[in-house]
């Protein structure tokens, strides 16, 4: 009886457009401070471990440096998380009412299991540096970087079930339809899932490695806290190495699943409109949606798309034409989305090669100080376009292939919607450049000198 | 059946534990215009609750969440129909929540000025319509069978509501001020004494008015005239607030705190055992309240989080206390981190 309501008037569409900007406002400025939060947290854990290993005051150094650019960066993203737990109920109730029993169960998890235990430890740590013995105090950072993660985890989860939804069955419950779970274990192992949770958490160090590697550049540029700043660099090397290259193999694992499962992403990412054998694969293009065909296509490469899927160059992939008109995701977006994600991804794994060869003479090469300094915000912009791929090539579904967009919205005003939209602009984006501008500013200042010197 | 009454209940256990727990961060939040008379009062404040506000409002969270996993019918409805009230208490929260960590970043007046108003206006502002929320939801709100609010904020904003707002804002002062008598000392200690001295009276009195009122306003006490023996939980609340002053006489201030503590979580439960088995009753026909009885997540999902909870809250409980207690001295200027 309270569901499966219809929206009267021609208030609906308004609301649909202007909920969706708003979730992805609210969702895209908080995911430009979570993977940093992820990344350092362990960079800044291992930094911590040394110093409680070795009584090496550089590394304590470099633990409250790092430590107080990560806490401005998570003060940010702490309270711009909040709002998402409480917005599918605000804005997309009807979304809410359908999955809850589902979804809900894995925001709830994600809370009790995770975010309290980052939150209290983070707590601890911040205000527990003359409290706590030196290994214990880095064992809290430990926790927090632990749960941190975690709880990106079981945010991943969740957002999988939407976009490949397994392990429930559709019943007739207080008088409208919905998703209840049959298989708790499939939710939470399913291959969807773990695949985005890699490619997210390693993703995540790779943006935190560039913003260890760039600042440091930024410090050695000037030639000044050279050993710290050496050491910092060379610590976020070797990870920053390590994970782009699993991001760029997993990716490919990864894209060949999303194939499977949802092959009208696929196609956009692709602009790939036949269905055909030796499908190609195209470095640019353009969509013409309503000729169902790219008004621009360069550099073109025959059967690349069904071999990266199929490992075989003659096997037909589906085309966006054997996909209705009315379940095909923006195609200009997720394309050009997938194409900035993957070019940037390239040159991540190129730069810190490069560095691997220069790690032993950084400051010879100024030049590659100064491409790592421009490089910080690559990452930013890799990870925002993975997360539009995802998410826009997701639509026009909210849960794929069971429940649409436009179905989802709550009985709310667009005037509502409208006001929240414009307050969620103007306070997010205060607190983005206070905050961004206090990152800068306290990464500039560089650490504090050694008790000896001060 | 005993699982929907089970998380009926357990729904009501985690907003009492964030009104318990962040209560106190919020009143600190709320007395700090006027208790922070010198930057050293500020930052001592802002230090008292500082290691643990964090994780007390993920009590919050936790609170939301379960809503929607186990009645996701609830959690829908409520928060879209609370819609405007709701963002209100999310901005709140959020300029408070960068408030601390950002005050400290720059030393110009215009910039530590800006986050002490935020400090204030994002502790008081949820204070306030959290209470106001409560209170409608107990009143029941005009709902429609199709879980649409014919109303607006100001529907919220009748007399029995702005109580509930007012009755909140006033025990978590207290709660605060509380806290402040354990984790301040000197000038500050002093002024927080009398603050709870002052503020004990009116919370008594807008405490007692509002448990009358609700008698007028509401249909609460139906499950207490059924079953009298629940009188006993309003009743605690009163004597947990009675021990407040008494233990305030005497200086335990922890246990005072602790007082006041047991008192809002009894008072929550006061609110909480009239609704049963409703979770948003409507105030238009009886037939469109949400109740835990049919708006509840399936069987498998209650089992499976009944587990989850089972095994998580006393392990956060546990790792919590420890904070509490590495977090219980006097903050004093050489502690100061924010």
């Amino acid at each position: 009886m309270h569901r499966s309501l219809s929206l009267e008037g021609g208030d609906a569409m308004d609301v649909v457009l202007l909920s969706r900007l708003q979730f992805a406002a609210t969702t895209m400025f908080h995911f430009l401070f979570v993977p940093l939060t992820l990344g350092l947290s362990i960079l800044v854990a291992w930094m911590e471990t040394r110093y409680a290993r070795t009584g090496d005051e550089t590394y304590l150094r470099m633990t409250k440096f790092w430590g107080k650019l990560f806490l401005i960066n998570f003060a940010v993203g702490v309270v711009t998380g909040i709002t998402l737990e409480f917005q599918f109920g605000t804005n997309w109730s009807q979304y809410s009412a359908y999955v809850g029993d589902i979804f809900g169960s894995l925001l709830a998890i994600e809370a009790t299991a995770a975010f309290f235990l980052e939150s209290t430890f983070i707590g601890i740590w911040i205000f527990g540096w003359k409290r706590l013995s030196a290994k214990v105090h880095a064992g809290v950072m430990w926790m927090v970087a632990i749960a941190g993660n975690v709880s990106a985890i079981w945010i991943l989860i969740a957002n999988a079930w939407m976009q490949h939804p397994v392990g429930y069955t559709l019943r007739e419950s207080f008088g409208g339809q919905r998703a209840e779970i049959t298989d708790f274990m499939a939710v939470i192992t399913q291959k969807f899932a773990w695949l985005t949770i890699m490619h997210t958490l390693a993703a995540s160090i790779v943006l935190a490695c560039f913003f260890v590697m760039g600042i440091s550049a930024w410090h050695l540029l000037k030639k000044q806290h050279e050993e710290i700043f050496t050491r910092s660099f060379r610590m976020a090397l070797v990870p920053g190495l390590i994970f782009s290259l699993f991001v760029a193999i997993q990716g490919d694992f990864h894209a060949v699943d999303v194939a499977h499962t949802q092959p009208a992403k696929m196609a956009a990412m692709e602009f790939h409109w036949e269905t055909q054998p030796s499908a190609p694969s195209y470095v640019f293009a353009w969509p013409d949606p309503e000729g169902e065909k790219n008004s621009i296509e360069i550099g073109r490469i025959p059967g690349l798309l069904s071999f990266l899927i199929h490992h075989d160059f003659s096997t037909p992939v589906i085309g966006l034409k054997d996909i209705p008109k009315d379940e095909r995701p923006p195609i200009a977006l997720v394309g050009m989305a997938f194409r900035v994600m993957v070019g940037l991804g390239a040159y991540f794994i190129f730069a810190c090669a490069l560095g691997f060869f220069f790690r032993n003479r950084l400051m010879e090469k100024p030049w590659y100080l100064k491409m790592m300094l421009f490089s910080i915000p690559l990452p930013y912009i890799a990870t925002q376009a993975g997360w539009l791929v995802t998410e826009v090539g997701r639509q026009p579904w909210i849960v794929y292939g069971l429940m649409k967009t436009t179905d989802a919205v709550s009985p709310v005003s667009g005037g509502q919607v409208l006001t929240s939209l414009i307050a969620f602009v103007v306070v997010y984006g205060l607190l983005g450049l206070a905050g961004f501008t206090m990152i800068a500013k306290k990464a500039m200042k560089g650490p504090d000198l050694p008790k000896a010197e001060a | 059946m005993e699982l929907q009454v089970i998380w009926f209940f357990l729904w009501g256990l985690l907003w009492a534990a964030f009104f318990m727990t962040d209560g106190f961060d919020l009143g600190v939040g709320t007395l700090y215009p006027f208790l922070g008379r010198d930057e050293t009062d500020k930052r001592k404040m802002i230090n008292a609750i500082g290691p643990l506000w964090d994780g007390n409002e993920v009590w919050l969270i936790t609170a939301g969440g379960v809503t929607f996993a186990a009645f996701p019918l609830v959690y829908a409805t409520m928060f879209s129909s609370l819609y405007t009230p709701l963002m209100f208490i999310l901005f709140g929260l959020i300029i408070r929540g960068v408030s601390f960590e950002f005050r400290g970043l720059s030393e110009s007046a215009l910039w530590k000025k800006t986050w002490d108003v935020s400090i204030f206006v994002g502790s008081f502002v949820p204070a306030l319509l959290f209470g106001v929320a409560f209170a409608n939801i107990f009143m029941g709100l005009p709902i429609d069978g199709k879980g649409i609010l014919h109303g607006n904020l100001l529907t919220l904003l009748n007399p029995y509501g702005i109580m509930g707002g007012l009755l909140f804002v006033l025990l978590f002062m207290q709660h605060g001020a509380l806290w402040l008598c354990i984790r301040t000392g000197e000038d500050l200690q002093v002024r927080a004494i009398r603050t709870v001295r002052m503020l004990w009276p009116i919370v008594l009195v807008v405490l007692a008015v509002f448990v009358v009122a609700s008698a007028f306003y509401t249909d609460l006490f139906a499950n207490y005239l059924a079953t009298p023996i629940l009188f006993a939980v309003p009743v605690l609340a009163v004597c947990a607030f009675i021990g407040v002053r008494i233990l305030l006489g005497k200086a335990r201030y922890f246990a005072a705190w602790g007082m006041s503590a047991a008192g809002i979580v009894a008072t929550t439960f006061f609110g909480v055992i009239g609704l049963f088995p409703n979770l948003f009753p409507s105030s238009l026909d009886p037939a469109y309240s949400l109740s835990a009885m049919n708006a509840s997540s399936s069987p498998l999902t209650l089992t499976i989080m009944l587990w989850v909870v089972a095994f998580l809250v006393p392990l956060v409980i546990a790792y919590q206390a420890w904070a509490y207690y590495t977090f219980r001295f006097k903050v004093e200027k050489e502690d100061f981190t924010y």
